[in-house]
């Protein structure tokens, strides 16, 4: 059975919302709350409660790269300053924690930041194609709703989409 | 009027695609005023080519650079520039974090402020190196000989702490920028939707990606705080760690970073009234944010004043003779008419935001910031300059005001700024469409709240009189006596 992707565009988030209380009500059938994807042009925090908590773990990597930062710091400081162990130091240590904890300091933001942004593009599937799927009008003012659908319900989910104020509908096979 | 309508920093009436229009508009049809300060930006920006390319002919000498005053105006621009780039940090992340929702029209252009400050100020310690082609000597890179940079020293501090800088500030003004890419992508023609398209990384606005972006933007402002308070502490342990008379001093970090915020504010306050001129953006940049980034200026003023009081009271009651004596000559020595004009601009004008009026008239704020700016000028040169003339020897006593190849310099850098701050505003939005979006949304929503509320209000108020008109026993037995 071959599937298709919905888009329904709505005039504001009011009516989005309406659509969303009501697949969430069960009133529709051979859809879920957990198959609604909410394209909108701003964020809006009722958007999560709505859709159900949907988990954001991009800090774990924040905290791995952080982490990896302030090690690779210390290691990277101290193999290079312990190439001067046979050397003479005049009394000062060789391997100076103090001031190698400014540095360590720095590059901890330095990979914390760097494998945040990373995290954020693979986490939100940025870099990928857009797919067909798209109105250039959820970038001004209107907000879209994306369901993936079987051939027996499309029908009834588009009449449903239509009964509840959709501007616009457009569709793509999966 | 309701408090809320009152402080309306934005008319939430504005339709969404009027944002969109009008963001875009501006950006391809700017006033004239935007082209001839950009004709001004490259003049000064060829005057500091020249000069710098003559100074690699004939050496640092041409610029008057000897000992004592090894580094001089170079540095002391530097730190200037340094301070710039706090503004966005504190505009964007600080602000961002506490929720201060009149940051949204203006926090684009100050964090593109911080990126384009960090270039600026990078230049000045190759520059007063003499010998450029050296510099990757301050790079850790693994050389035959096993030599490596001094990493106990701040300089070499100062060299990842601003690269560090610079990356997390340039890709947090990308993240953000990521939602209006996506928007011009849609809505524009020619190169700009190929440019756009590619920048943009295929945003769609879907829910996943709003959250992530959020939580992202959290983040990375969680990072840039304590990255830029760090920046610059160890810009100013360039000059706390050593023993020079006037620089060793515990509270440089604060003074440091009150000085950055402050210098950042008013840079801000230039710029807001010449985008807003330039790009028409008067319904985005209102006057009721003009005020309140005033009112955070001269908050900052008064930190950085009493940073002041307390750097000098600690001088004197410290009993240091070199210390002292530097205080001394700083006030009543050669250098005592920038000392005194440094404490006017910096701690006695920003009083004159003190009155409204002069907060929400454009011109006035516009000279008033360029007032400050020049005192936060003022006060680098005062950091700088006084230490290396008149330090611990007297037999190397030597009053230094600079040479017209280092002003030329130091002139020029404000025309690069200048360049690199023109083309950004001319190609990407110098105004977050989406935060605005967001703004107007939430602003009516208070607004209707606080109408439906007063409805309420007044409907309770009309039952009870018509139910007979009942009044409170209390303020009945009140007025009956």
């Amino acid at each position: 059975m071959s599937k298709h992707r919905l888009l329904a565009m709505f005039k504001d988030f009011d009516d989005a919302f309406v659509v969303v209380d009501k697949i969430k009500a069960k009133s529709v059938s051979g859809v879920a709350v957990e198959d609604i994807n909410m394209m909108s042009p701003i964020e809006h925090p009722e958007i999560d409660e709505k859709l159900g908590h949907r988990p954001v773990n991009i800090q774990y990597f924040t905290l791995m790269g952080a982490i990896f930062g302030i090690t690779f710091g210390f290691f990277f400081l101290t193999s290079a300053q312990a190439s001067f162990f046979l050397q003479p130091q005049g009394g000062k240590p060789v391997v100076p924690l103090p001031t190698n904890f400014v540095l360590m300091y720095e590059m901890l933001i330095f990979f914390g930041i760097w494998t945040t942004v990373f995290a954020f593009l693979g986490m939100s599937k940025l870099l990928r194609p857009r797919g067909t799927l798209y109105s250039e009008k959820l970038t001004v003012d209107e907000i879209g709703i994306v369901l993936e659908v079987d051939d027996d319900n499309l029908d009834s989910v588009k009449d449903f989409f239509k009964s509840n104020k959709a501007l616009e509908i457009r569709e793509e096979k999966v | 009027m309701s408090q809320v309508i009152q402080d309306k920093i934005i008319d939430e009436k504005l339709e969404w695609s009027r944002i969109n229009s009008d963001v875009i508009a501006s950006m391809q049809a700017p006033r004239k005023a935007y082209w001839i300060t950009f004709a001004v930006c490259v003049s000064m920006l060829a005057c500091a080519i020249a000069a710098e390319m003559y100074q690699y002919k004939m050496g640092l000498g041409a610029a008057a650079l000897n000992n004592p005053h090894m580094w001089d105006m170079y540095i002391a621009t530097f730190v200037f520039w340094i301070g710039m780039s706090h503004a966005g940090t504190l505009l964007s992340a600080i602000l961002h974090i506490i929720h201060a929702q009149w940051r949204k029209p203006i926090y684009r252009f100050a964090e593109a402020m911080t990126t384009f400050s960090l270039m600026t100020a990078g230049f000045f310690p190759m520059i007063h190196l003499g010998r450029v082609w050296n510099l990757y000597w301050v790079l850790p890179y693994v050389s035959d000989r096993g030599i490596w940079p001094n990493f106990r020293s701040p300089l070499v501090w100062d060299a990842f702490a601003i690269s560090t800088y610079l990356s997390a500030s340039a890709l947090f003004l990308f993240i953000g920028l990521i939602p209006d890419m996506a928007i011009l992508r849609d809505h524009t023609t020619g190169w700009r939707k190929k440019l756009y398209g590619i920048l943009c990384l295929g945003w769609r606005g879907d829910d996943r990606q709003w959250r992530n972006f959020r939580r992202t933007y959290m983040l990375m402002a969680c990072f840039l705080i304590p990255l830029a308070i760090s920046v610059h502490s160890i810009v100013s342990s360039d000059f706390a760690m050593s023993i020079m008379p006037g620089w060793h001093i515990t509270t440089f970090p604060p003074y440091f970073v009150a000085g950055a915020l402050y210098s950042g504010c008013a840079a801000i306050m230039t710029l807001f009234v010449c985008l807003r001129y330039f790009f028409r953006m008067e319904a985005y940049m209102t006057t009721n944010i003009m005020e309140k980034t005033c009112k955070l200026t001269f908050a900052i003023a008064m930190v950085w004043s009493y940073l002041n009081l307390v750097e000098f009271a600690a001088t004197w009651y410290g009993h240091n003779l070199y210390d002292k004596e530097l205080l001394l000559q700083k006030a009543y020595g050669p250098y005592a008419p920038i000392f005194w004009a440094m404490l006017f601009c910096g701690s006695v004008v920003p009083f004159a935001l003190c009155f409204q009026k002069l907060r929400r008239h454009m011109p006035s704020v516009f000279v008033l910031s360029i007032v400050l700016q020049l005192g936060m000028y003022l006060e680098r040169w005062m950091i700088v300059a006084p230490t290396l003339s008149l330090a611990h020897q007297p037999h190397q006593w030597d009053i230094l005001w600079g040479s017209v190849i280092q002003w030329a310099i130091v002139f020029g850098s404000f025309g690069w700024f200048g360049i690199l701050f023109l083309i950004f505003v001319k190609v990407f939005p110098c105004v977050s469409m989406y935060e605005v979006k967001e703004l107007c949304f939430h602003l009516k929503h208070e607004i209707e709240e606080e109408e439906l509320e007063k409805k309420h209000a007044q409907q309770k108020a009309g039952v009870r009189q018509q139910s007979g008109g009942t009044v409170p026993s209390g303020s009945a037995g009140l007025e009956g006596a």
